[in-house]
């Protein structure tokens, strides 16, 4: 017998907005200092009234746009209600019937170089407002625990998808796709760390009967998950638990309602959380202190022009245009969209969008990071990389010798230009020597003094031509050592 | 029409509040006197009418996003029944 995974994620996005979504109290992560970003609305205290930030509303709709849902023209709020320490109002608010965005989807690149894709439709997005932070006591002596409100009114998009996904790992690069492409356009920081990025994921199998139908596992939602890692984890384990239960115990989806389980990354395995006796009820209703919005085609395609070239379509581009493998264009990529246009400088500059990656994904990203840099605030533009590498596409300089200009360039005082480059070049004797009779004279000098290396050459012995390139190196500074081996090895075989 | 005692129960404990059961049945039906009220609605033919959203007919109140001030911690915790200066306590919660 064999089974389908089958997952659906529910992803919380913080918006990268100044303010809450509903007061002017600051959206800064600042756990340090509970309790000082809270006002009337967001504490939810008597008479003070929600007002809707335009900017977080902006975001939401782009957000939407990149995952390539339809946008509703008119959308509403509705107070959803619960009673939880963190919520001050005693509802959240959100949107549910009337959702500003629907019906979307993303393609996640499932092969790295192989091209398969999967398709996850995007059921909804909608907006709504953070809850605050609990602090348990971890003593087990029940003392209090605390409450800070300063994430309360954080403006989230949440994002639901169907059941699209088939693995653990496909849930992890539709993450790491979706962290890629909100970056990229600016919506959020997805920092995982400080929760702006949280996931919820509903897992159950498929399990294939002897007579071709397939019967469904209960579904069981892990709830809160916070890094791409443990997602994986938590649904690998939850796989192989549910699989052993069905075995055990035969129960399918009719037998037992959804269910919901925490993770614990410590020990690698999801565990039961105390069940609600009655079923949730939000008793959802529209909330009277926010009017609806209403969006047009216009402020839809402005958005739309607004969002630019994608991820996605930037990696096939990297792919044709430079003849880059998946794993360099993804990433550059990575790195956002000011790394993409110094990258896209260099290549245009130098003609060689493979040896560009390849400064760009080692040197360059070793430099940022030792010093500390992004590369808003490098010290060699894009065009002065471009203009060295040209140099050695162009053959004047050795890899070797363009690396030394590099590191000059960036422990120097002086501004990394182009005359800069040229500078050390010539300060530092690097140029390569095009004097085809120097090194030939040279060539026929070590010839003559080295009977012995010549005659093991003469002989079969490939590597005795080792010592005698050197030996030219030496005599001919800056020759570019493929051409004193080529014209050498010519001489020898005479 | 008389809401039961059972329903009164769901919708106190959905509220957290505790009812005696001599309350329970008062509530009940008082409650149903205020569902029966609201559903003479019902007499009205509604076909064809779009359901109204909002009761104001207006849309678009939006604020910029710009930082207003905002409290200082000691008043915006002035009102919890508990704190430790910096933050909101409450009983214990549970989890998992």
């Amino acid at each position: 017998m064999s089974y389908d995974v089958i997952i659906g994620l529910e992803v919380h996005v913080q918006l990268q907005t100044v303010s809450k979504i509903f007061c002017g109290c600051s959206t800064a992560f600042n756990p340090d200092q509970p309790n000082v970003q809270t006002c009337p609305v967001c504490l939810g205290l008597p008479g003070a009234l929600p007002v809707l930030n335009a900017e977080a509303f902006r975001l939401a709709v782009k957000t939407a746009l990149a995952l390539n849902c339809q946008i509703a023209g008119f959308t509403k709020w509705d107070r959803k209600q619960y009673f939880y320490p963190d919520l001050p109002k005693g509802y959240q608010i959100s949107q549910y019937d009337l959702p500003f965005s629907h019906d979307g989807h993303v393609d996640v690149v499932t092969e790295a170089d192989g091209g398969a894709v999967r398709r996850v439709r995007i059921l909804r997005a909608h907006l709504e407002e953070d809850a605050g932070k609990n602090m348990h006591d971890e003593s087990g002596r029940g003392r209090d625990s605390l409450v800070d409100l300063n994430r309360a009114g954080t403006p989230l998009v949440e994002i639901v998808t169907h059941p699209d996904l088939r693995s653990a790992e496909e849930a992890r690069l539709f993450l790491q796709d979706l962290r890629l492409l909100l970056t990229d356009i600016g919506v959020s920081d997805c920092n995982m760390q400080e929760g702006s990025l949280r996931c919820d994921a509903n897992v159950n199998l498929h399990v294939h009967q002897p007579d071709g139908s397939k019967v469904a596992t209960p579904i069981v939602e892990v709830k809160n998950i916070n890094s791409f890692r443990f997602t994986e984890q938590a649904i690998l384990h939850e796989v192989e638990r549910q699989w052993e239960l069905y075995q055990k115990t035969k129960q399918t989806i009719k037998d037992a309602p959804k269910s919901t389980r925490g993770f614990d990354p410590a020990r690698g395995v999801t565990y039961a959380m105390r069940e609600k006796e009655e079923a949730a009820d939000y008793r959802y209703f529209p909330d009277p202190d926010l009017v609806p919005v209403t969006v047009t085609d216009e402020q839809i395609a402005t958005l739309r022009g607004e969002l630019g070239e994608l991820p996605a379509a930037r990696r096939a581009r990297y792919r044709d245009q430079y003849q880059l493998s998946a794993y360099d264009a993804g990433v550059i990529i990575d790195q956002g969209r000011e790394y993409s246009r110094y990258f896209e400088v260099v290549a245009e500059g130098c003609g060689d969008g493979k040896q560009a990656a390849n400064w760009l994904t080692q040197d360059v990203q070793r430099e940022l990071n030792e010093r500390g840099l992004t590369i808003a605030t490098f010290p060699v533009p894009a065009d002065v990389l471009a203009d060295l590498l040209k140099r050695v596409t162009n053959k004047q300089l050795t890899i070797k010798a363009a690396r030394e200009v590099f590191g000059a360039l960036l422990e120097g005082e002086e501004t990394a230009t182009t005359a800069r480059i040229e500078a050390i070049v010539a300060e530092r004797g690097l140029a390569i020597v095009q004097d085809d009779g120097a090194i030939d004279a040279a060539i026929a000098d070590v010839i003559a003094r080295n009977p012995k290396p010549v005659a093991d050459f003469k002989a079969g012995k490939q590597q005795a031509a080792g010592a005698l390139i050197g030996q030219v190196m030496r005599a001919v500074k800056g020759a570019d050592p493929q051409q004193v081996r080529e014209r050498l090895i010519a001489k020898l075989s005479e | 029409m008389s809401l039961t005692s059972e329903q009164v129960r769901k919708v106190a404990s959905l509220a957290r509040l505790e009812l005696s059961d001599a309350e329970l049945s008062d509530l009940g039906a008082k409650l149903g006197q205020t569902l029966d009220y609201v559903a003479r609605l019902n007499e009205l033919d509604t076909d064809g009418v779009e359901p109204l959203v909002h009761a104001i007919e207006l849309s678009n109140v939006l604020r910029p996003d710009v930082l207003a001030p905002s409290l200082p911690r000691d008043r915006g915790l002035a009102n919890a029944p508990r704190t430790d200066g910096k933050h909101f306590l409450v009983p214990a919660i549970l989890e998992g």
